[in-house]
């Protein structure tokens, strides 16, 4: 497998750290003077999704991690796994539930995620940045009250809470930033 | 900054310097960017060109060329000019940067020290300046004196401060503990670390300090935790800079690094070297504090762009 020196990391860059895949998300250049030369690098561990700081020599290399993102349909979940489509080659992946993870209350059938695939299998799911669902549960619509600016909780048909305006019904379609999980909009 | 804002405020910044050292009597010198030899430091890479079959370096600081002119009996000098290092890009970096070097003869480290604090505090007169010693600093934040501290001993500050693995030599380790922990600890006023590992003497005489230790005579300025300016108790004997040089190269050998040439004319210049302190210092560095100060770039962490018509990656 490849590797990466020091001077060819950049933001995004997968590399192996301490056997896990990671995505370098900022790399600095730290040097005095005269003296020994260093970076300082901002890891995200894709398996766990926790962020890692570490300074290495400079000229020090990284293994290339074999990930890669894709974007593949959802199609639907057998309760263990979710399975997802390549559009294209029709090549089917499942995602366990610790790769879906939180995008578990964002995933509607047949919309287009990214997955992130490593050594060939699913590493982790990123719906799309704003879906469409329809509200399950809510309290009932205050009538005519568009003005107020009042909230109200709704559960989505894929779990997901999210707060909407008071006037909104079960069965309406409203649109959500999957990203900060706000509403955006009523969709008609 | 606009482009105007800009160019003017390096004008004026030039400006400033240059009627600083009138008022002291020390003279402007022009010297080559190009010379024949660099310099054999581990962690210095040279950028070279060739002129017909001869390579010429780039200089990575003109103190070869000035110390030659002291040694001819230029008195007092100051040069501001472009120094050049391999590599270096980041935000506190560029290949090609700006630099200040002067020499003041007869002055020892704590005049050459006011010095540096009378030209800073033409340009942000409400800084505050300490003095620290390197090692009473260096003790205070990791418990550990640093000039008797065996490598085996860095390591393990490494590792338990910052997770740092890597195999250095003592000097690295000492480097990465100080742009690690000490550096963010040094606070946003200036503070002048004085008296370094002997590891690190470079081209600083040496010394013993107060507890008896062998120190380099030599101090690093720092402002919010930067470093601004490097000064020398300048080393004037041709044998043991030969030495150095020598250790040097054997150092970049077992590393495989290019061996580096030893300039004979500069080291036969320094036996004829007034005794002096000199010092450099980054001017792209000091300008962005300066343009920090006056509010024209936003306090989000030096970025040395700012200050730059045309930084590396606008070439």
């Amino acid at each position: 497998m490849a590797s990466y020196s020091t001077n060819e990391f950049r933001g995004g860059l997968k590399v192996m750290l301490d056997g896990d895949p990671c995505s370098i998300v900022e790399n600095e250049f730290v040097k005095p003077g005269k003296g020994q030369a260093f970076s300082r690098v901002r890891l995200k561990n894709l398996k766990t999704g926790r962020t890692w700081d570490r300074t290495f020599k400079s000229g020090e290399s990284l293994e290339a991690a074999d990930v890669m993102d894709t974007d593949m349909q959802y199609l639907y979940s057998d309760g263990e796994y979710w399975h997802f489509m390549h559009p294209e080659t029709f090549d089917q992946k499942q995602a366990d539930q610790a790769a879906v993870a939180d995008a578990i209350q964002w995933l509607k059938e047949q919309d287009i995620c990214v997955v992130t695939l490593y050594n060939d299998q699913p590493l982790s799911v990123t719906p799309p940045n704003h879906v469409e669902l329809e509200i399950a549960e809510t309290d009932p619509g205050v009538r005519g009250d568009t003005a107020t600016g009042g909230t109200k909780p709704a559960k989505l048909v894929t779990g997901a809470v999210v707060k909407v305006p008071l006037f909104l019904e079960e069965g309406e379609v409203v649109k959500v930033d999957t990203r900060t999980g706000e509403y955006i909009g009523r969709v008609r | 900054m606009d482009i105007k804002t800009q160019i003017q405020q390096r004008e004026d910044f030039y400006k400033k310097i240059r009627e600083y050292f009138l008022q002291q009597a020390v003279v402007e010198v022009d010297v080559p960017v190009l010379g024949r030899y660099g310099p054999t430091d581990l962690h210095l890479a040279s950028m070279s060109v060739l002129s017909g079959s001869t390579r010429y370096y780039l200089q990575t600081s003109p103190e070869f060329f000035m110390k030659r002119l002291l040694a001819e009996g230029s008195g007092d000098i100051f040069a501001i000019c472009k120094a050049f290092r391999e590599a270096e890009t980041g935000s506190r970096h560029n290949p090609e940067f700006s630099m200040l070097e002067w020499y003041r003869c007869g002055f020892d480290l704590p005049r050459l020290m006011a010095d540096v604090r009378s030209l800073v505090q033409c340009f942000l007169p409400g800084l505050a300046f300490e003095t620290r010693s390197y090692a009473e600093v260096f003790e205070s934040r990791l418990g550990l004196n640093p000039h008797p501290a065996t490598d085996s001993e860095l390591a393990e500050l490494a590792l338990k401060n910052t997770g740092f693995r890597g195999e250095l030599d003592k000097a690295g380790y000492l480097d990465l503990l100080m742009s690690e922990c000490i550096e963010p600890d040094l606070g946003n006023q200036a503070c002048f670390l004085l008296d370094f590992p002997v590891c690190q003497a470079a081209m600083a005489k040496i010394g013993q300090d107060g507890s008896g230790h062998q120190v380099a005579r030599r101090f690093e300025l720092y402002i919010d935790g930067m470093e601004i300016a490097n000064g020398y108790l300048e080393l004037a004997s041709a044998e043991e800079q030969r030495q150095r040089f020598e250790a040097d190269n054997l150092a970049r050998k077992a590393r495989k690094l290019e061996k580096m040439p030893i300039d004979e004319n500069f080291l036969q210049a320094l036996n004829q070297m007034p005794d002096c302190s000199g010092v450099a210092l980054g001017l792209d560095r000091l300008l962005w504090l300066l343009c920090r100060d006056r509010g024209l770039v936003e306090d989000t962490g030096i970025n040395l762009e700012k200050v730059l018509l045309f930084p590396w990656h606008r070439l």
